[in-house]
């Protein structure tokens, strides 16, 4: 029981908007499709959801293609990163839309209506306007609607991105809980945010100039990025790569530095590669590299430093407020252990870092 | 400060009033004047200035003077109205069409075809005249309501048009989309969720269609003798070797009556907010 998308590709004047996209999705999970702008999520959903032609493609639910039914045929929800509701309905009308479009009893659509709105905690609303609404509460109408229809597949395009930082932390817990009694739907999230992506999917889609790059639980895609392109969308901030060469004992990296071989890496051959390290992982005041500050900021409880160094310019994250002015001198340190180790051809991984968690 | 600006603006408000009621009041008193009563100066008080009459009004309505007003009246509310309707019906639908789907014929794209509907208004209407009259010859439709219709529709069509692709292109297509995906055809998408969305524009071009098709005199002069005669002809026709000022008033009077209704009712759709906010 599950939704299967094959080769899907879409080139509109000799851009490439999907190329090739086939993956499963399984009733009762919910799968995160994690890319940054432009990567071709919002392609994809519109071309699930029958709303945008593809070049070519199958679709499948349970077994059945349903690439040539129009949209309105198709057993589809969906949630915009606008908050799209119908302005001329009331919150109530909103939500019981499709299901009136359905010719559901109007006891039935009753029920409906007021058990999704009160699990999306609008209950007392009915009667407003939408635009009478906050962002986040006619978000959450949207989403009942979508809710209200107890549709096969869910599609749900960024819908916290135009919220507020609060809200959407709020809302996002609350997704969880929405989405997690969908026993019976295919639910598929898009997202820019690499803590939403892991909070919220069983399942997470890496997507990247319209392809996808890796599909595994939240752990796989995290612990085993399968790319430089992966292990950049999933880290935020992205992982630093630094080019160097493996050696017998050691690695030297580009700008002559060199640093011992940790155990993980022994058995990799000697040669040229990418070396990718996590931006929390980067150590400050250690003494393999030296660089420069161009910019730091700081986030409260952390500080982002970016700094260029005789191995190229790096982003760190550093827990608590350290002061750097610009041009300052900083020493780093690289934790070998923590090394990544992607080919310099085709990006691919060769060998990743341990998981740091305890692993089950 | 606040009750400065108040006075400031009823008193600008009085004072357009009377530029705009005087002649309105004009016309009603020479309504009830005869012949006597309006060459006799400006007189304004009935009883005291001058004997009111009901002989104008009596003759738009049979009452002698073989002057029949309520044939043309009639005949110009059928045809206003349903070019108007007609109008607003096709204008809507080629404006969705133009607004949401993308046509293109070599190099004749969307905003070549919202432009080839607004330039049919560019060409001055005489210019139009002689091909509409052949047109109508051709048809066997001269003076007659039905062919007076087609060519207020073709007259109309592009106002409507060029007021509801504004309006359509103002509602997100996502709307649209999110009723498709609620399942309604693009056709049901149409009719339930964008068009009850463009109220306030189906409004206004309703009463644009409506305005300009009522006043027009030139081609209802043009293109109709005998048979049908539309109400701004007809007034103008009353004007014989002697002009029967009592007579046109009265008709200058009941000819705004409609327009005066559509201004009504639109200002108390506006002023209970029924159409403001209706769009964010």
């Amino acid at each position: 029981m599950s939704l299967k998308i094959q080769d899907l590709t879409l080139t509109v004047e000799g851009v490439s908007y999907l190329d090739g996209v086939s993956a499963n999705f399984e009733r009762g999970k919910l799968a995160t499709v994690i890319g940054r702008t432009l990567a071709g999520k919002t392609t994809l959903m519109r071309g699930i959801a029958g709303l945008q032609h593809l070049d070519r493609g199958a679709l499948t639910l349970d077994a059945q293609d349903f690439s040539t039914l129009p949209a309105w045929r198709r057993d589809i929800a969906m949630v915009y990163q606008q908050f799209i509701n119908y302005p001329h309905l009331n919150v109530f009308e909103n939500v019981a839309f499709p299901l009136r479009r359905r010719g559901l009893d109007e006891t039935v659509v009753d029920r409906r209506v007021r058990v999704v709105l009160d699990k999306v905690g609008l209950t007392g609303f009915e009667a407003r306007r939408p635009h009478q609404l906050s962002g986040g509460q006619q978000q959450r109408v949207a989403l009942a609607r979508a809710l209200a229809r107890e549709a096969g597949i869910l599609l749900l395009d960024e819908p916290l991105v135009n919220l507020d930082y609060k809200l959407r932390e709020q809302m996002r817990s609350e997704f969880r809980g929405l989405l997690a009694d969908q026993e019976e739907t295919i639910v598929i999230y898009n997202t820019t945010d690499p803590v939403e992506a892991m909070l919220l999917g069983d399942t997470v889609v890496v997507m990247h100039e319209s392809r996808v790059l890796q599909i595994g639980t939240p752990a796989e895609v995290f612990d085993r990025p399968a790319s430089t392109q992966v292990a950049s969308v999933v880290n935020d901030p992205p992982m630093n790569f630094i080019q160097g060469r493996k050696g017998e004992t050691d690695i030297e990296l580009v700008g002559g530095v060199r640093i011992n071989l940790p155990w993980h890496l022994s058995d990799l051959a000697m040669g040229d590669y990418w070396f990718g390290i996590r931006a929390n992982e980067l150590r400050v005041g250690g003494t393999s590299l030296t660089s420069q500050v161009t910019f730091s900021e700081v986030s409260g409880s952390e500080t982002f430093l970016y700094v260029d160094s005789t191995a190229g310019s790096m982003t760190l994250q550093v827990q608590g407020v350290h002061i750097h002015d610009l041009d300052s001198k900083v020493g780093i340190g690289i934790p070998a252990e923590r090394l990544f180790v992607f080919d310099t051809s085709d990006n691919k991984s060769l060998v990743a870092a341990p998981a740091t968690g305890a692993q089950l | 400060m606040s009750r400065m600006y108040l006075f400031l603006k009823y008193s600008a408000i009085a004072l357009w009033s009377i530029f705009v009621v005087t002649p309105f009041l004009w016309a009603l008193t020479t309504s009830f004047k005869t012949a006597n009563g309006v060459t006799g100066g400006p007189t304004y008080l009935p009883w005291l200035q001058y004997e009111p009459s009901l002989t104008g009004w009596k003759s738009l309505f049979g009452g002698g003077g073989g002057i029949d007003i309520v044939k043309p009246y009639i005949d110009s509310l059928i045809v206003t109205g349903s070019a108007s309707l007609i109008s607003i019906v096709l204008g809507s639908l080629a404006a969705y069409g133009l607004s949401r789907f993308t046509y293109k014929a070599g190099f004749v794209k969307n905003p070549d075809l919202i432009f080839f509907f607004i330039s049919q208004r560019i060409m001055p209407p005489i210019v139009l005249a002689i091909p509409f009259f052949l047109m109508l010859k051709w048809l066997d439709l001269l003076d007659s309501r039905i062919g007076l219709i087609l060519v207020y529709v073709a007259l109309l069509l592009p106002i409507a048009v060029w007021i509801m692709v504004d309006f359509f292109n103002n509602i997100p297509r996502q709307i649209d989309e999110m009723a498709m995906l609620d399942g309604c055809t693009p056709f049901q998408a149409f009719v339930r969720v964008i068009l009850p969305n463009s109220l306030p524009g189906i409004i206004v071009a309703g009463m644009f269609c409506l305005i300009f098709g009522w006043n027009d005199f030139f081609f209802a002069f043009t293109l109709t003798f005998t048979d049908t005669q539309l109400l701004p002809v007809a007034v103008v026709a009353l004007n014989s070797s002697v002009t029967p000022w009592w007579s046109l008033s009265a008709s200058a009077l009941i000819s705004i009556a409609p327009l005066l209704l559509v201004a009504f009712v639109v200002e108390r759709f506006l002023s209970h907010g029924t159409l403001a906010g209706a769009i964010r």
